[in-house]
């Protein structure tokens, strides 16, 4: 055996692990014991904190208006509930995974099919019960994560945004060429939420209390999950593959089953998401959105799984007022420039910029930097 | 046992290749010779593209998403050479000099400050792509350029048996691609760069310390790279038609042929772009609503079984 090939079998296992994750860590990844080293003399604050924050997000409808209830506060929930997902699957799993946004799409337009869309779709939509057709979207969307994260757990790092882009693009000249299932370029109009006990899910008020809902389902299942002995194995995975499958955790299937994790919350997302906009085309699952989704993750920093939301929250406004100050056309440009000055100078957006003003101007009392 | 298996393999997917062929060439002779033609002219443009992406992932792990972007602005310099001066070779030297102007200073300004950050490159890459991309349709505009063949090479090449006419520019692009090849590979096989950058791909760490300047290595290499996109920019601009959005088709192309071929092989990039080109219009032209179906499923198949593309090596 040569000496490369020594170098080679040096590198490839343990060596390179650590070589990527410091690479990751820059980027977006949570110090493993963020969850864990809050100290007793914090839950109160923090609970405190949780009050707050949940008190007003139930009260928020009743203060604003229709419009800010709806297109700021509902979209920026559901978009954030995707981008939690990815989150998931990229802060906790080291796995950077851009069809997040398909597996969201795939449910939609499950919703479209299955459901009931406009009069003009009625050859291609079944008009199944709106319970059975969301149900049979989002398992067929969780089976296609599953399928997504099997395909591309097969080689691990940077090869995961690559495998996936390509997926993700694929599904979207899959669903832009295909007018037998698809309905092509048109995609589908008119899916509306339903009509539930009498109150139409359509309204703002109960759209966005029922999109509040599955956000912090979604948000408080990844907090649990993170301790449990699954996130936790999961964490270790992501720090150190070969060392977990020497202690006897297998690695791949752990991997596979937080895409699957990451597919259900994405799922619970593009229905929301397709109910919010009201259709669904190849525009839905285009590169710009399989790309906003990154973006929505890493702005608002992937270390902790409330960054989705603060992201989402911030891409949303960016993107209903950016247009008053800069031409509504250049919005892309403006997105762009804030994404790579966010990559730039804070990797772990919003939240690392937040974390690094603290531990300037309050000198930490305890031993945290 | 493995061998029995391999070819359990060969006949699964080999056979209904051969029944497809036979039956393509039995039914309609010339729709198979001419997509089989059509097929290898976008297998050679996709080379030209996938091998600079290829060529800078090999070295610097750097996988740049923006490389679409390149092809795009390559496509567009390009194509307004060629307008205003009439001269094509002119602007083929355009298209490759300004994106390797680009990619150079993205080398220089961005990457060479985060070494190593791999995920975190790619980010960058991405952010650029978006911003590059909207700058272009701000320039251009959102219409549909297209660049007329050289004067030699432009109209039909006719009798030619079988299959009547065809296409002069499409034809030569053929011996471009194997040229631009055969170049790449005697660079790379017989030049003192050459020898650095696959010394590089290897272990960059080692020839670092045999006292090698890595810096100005990742330069040029990058500037190869983007201006290999460039250059493909020009050919496609005549080939296929510059738009916004063909950013993300060649983009596309190029993950799928390196993802086939093998990051970091150039012979890997020539095979995953034959494969490619040839599956997507063979597809086109059989089954057109399904076509993007036949790629999706072979790279499906690849990753299932080679993880690692035909020609790729253990990073």
């Amino acid at each position: 055996m040569s000496a490369a090939n020594w170098r080679n079998a040096m590198n490839s296992g343990a060596g390179r692990a650590v070589m990527m994750n410091r690479g990751q860590v820059a980027v977006a990844l949570p110090l493993p014991g963020v969850g864990g080293n809050r100290g007793l003399s914090l839950i109160s604050a923090i609970r405190a904190r949780h009050v707050v924050v949940l008190a007003f997000l139930l009260a928020y409808p009743w203060f604003a208006t229709p419009f800010f209830t709806f297109q700021i506060g509902a979209q920026s929930l559901a978009l954030g509930l995707i981008a939690l997902s990815l989150t998931f699957l990229g802060g906790y799993g080291g796995m950077v995974s851009l069809a997040q946004i398909t597996v969201a799409g795939i449910a939609g337009y499950g919703v479209a099919i299955f459901g009931a869309a406009s009069a003009a779709d009625t050859a291609i939509s079944l008009g199944w019960p709106w319970w059975v057709a969301v149900l049979i979207s989002i398992v067929i969307a969780t089976a296609g994560a599953t399928f997504i994260g099997w395909l591309s757990v097969r080689t691990e790092g940077i090869y995961t945004i690559m495998i996936t882009l390509a997926v993700g693009v694929a599904f979207y000249y899959l669903c832009l060429q295909n007018y037998s299932v698809f309905n092509g370029f048109q995609g589908f109009q008119r899916v509306h939420a339903p009509t539930v006990l009498g109150v139409s899910m359509r309204d703002p008020l109960p759209f966005y209390y029922l999109v509040l809902f599955w956000s912090l389902a979604g948000y408080f299942f990844v907090k649990y999950l993170l301790r449990a002995p699954f996130g936790i194995a999961l964490q270790g995975i992501r720090d150190n593959p070969r060392r977990m499958n020497a202690l006897g955790f297998n690695v791949t299937a752990h991997r596979i089953a937080a895409y699957a994790v990451a597919g259900v919350m994405a799922a619970v997302g593009g229905v929301l998401l397709v109910w919010y906009n009201g259709l669904i085309g190849p525009g839905s699952v285009g590169t710009s959105w399989i790309i906003n989704i990154l973006i929505i993750a890493v702005l608002g920093g992937m270390r902790h799984p409330i960054g989705a939301f603060l992201g989402a929250i911030v891409f949303v406004l960016l993107q209903t007022f950016a247009i008053d100050v800069f031409d509504r056309e250049r919005f892309n440009l403006v997105i762009g420039a804030v994404f790579l000055v966010i990559v730039l100078f804070s990797p772990d957006g919003l939240l690392g910029w937040w974390a690094g003003l603290k531990s300037k101007f309050l000198t930490p009392r305890g031993g945290v930097r | 046992m493995r061998k029995g298996w391999k070819w359990f393999w060969t006949l699964v997917i080999g056979l209904p290749l051969i029944v497809f062929v036979i039956w393509g060439l039995w039914d309609n002779t010339r729709l198979f010779v001419v997509t089989f033609l059509n097929g290898m002219t976008l297998a050679s443009l996709y080379f030209i593209v996938a091998a600079g992406f290829t060529l800078v992932f090999g070295l610097m792990r750097n996988v740049n998403l923006a490389h679409g972007s390149l092809y795009l602005l390559g496509g567009y310099v390009g194509y307004l050479v060629a307008h205003y001066t009439g001269w094509f070779v002119l602007a083929l030297a355009a298209g490759f000099a300004v994106a390797a102007l680009v990619g150079l200073l993205m080398q220089v300004s961005v990457f060479r400050f985060m070494p190593g950050e791999d995920l975190r490159q790619t980010l960058v890459t991405i952010a650029l792509s978006i911003i590059i991309a909207d700058l272009l349709l701000w320039w251009l505009g959102g219409t549909v350029h297209q660049a007329d063949a050289p004067e030699l090479l432009s109209g039909p090449l006719r009798d030619i048996p079988l299959i009547k006419a065809y296409s002069k520019y499409r034809l030569a692009l053929l011996p471009i691609g194997i040229a631009i090849g055969v170049v790449l590979w005697l660079f790379l096989n017989r030049t003192r760069v050459g020898m650095m950058i696959r010394a590089g791909v290897d272990d960059r760490a080692m020839l670092s310390a045999a006292g090698v300047n890595v810096n100005v290595l990742f330069a040029v290499t990058f500037a190869i790279g983007a201006g290999l996109a460039g250059l493909g920019g020009v050919i496609g601009a005549v080939e296929l038609s510059m738009a916004p959005g063909e950013d993300v088709r060649l983009l596309l192309a190029s993950l799928i042929v390196v993802i086939i071929g093998g990051m970091g092989s150039v012979v890997g990039a020539a095979l995953g772009a034959s494969i490619l080109g040839l599956a997507e219009t063979y597809g086109l032209a059989y089954a057109p609503t399904y076509s993007v179906v036949f790629t999706f499923v072979i790279l499906v198949l690849v990753l299932a079984f080679r993880p690692r593309g035909f020609l790729g090596r253990p990073a």
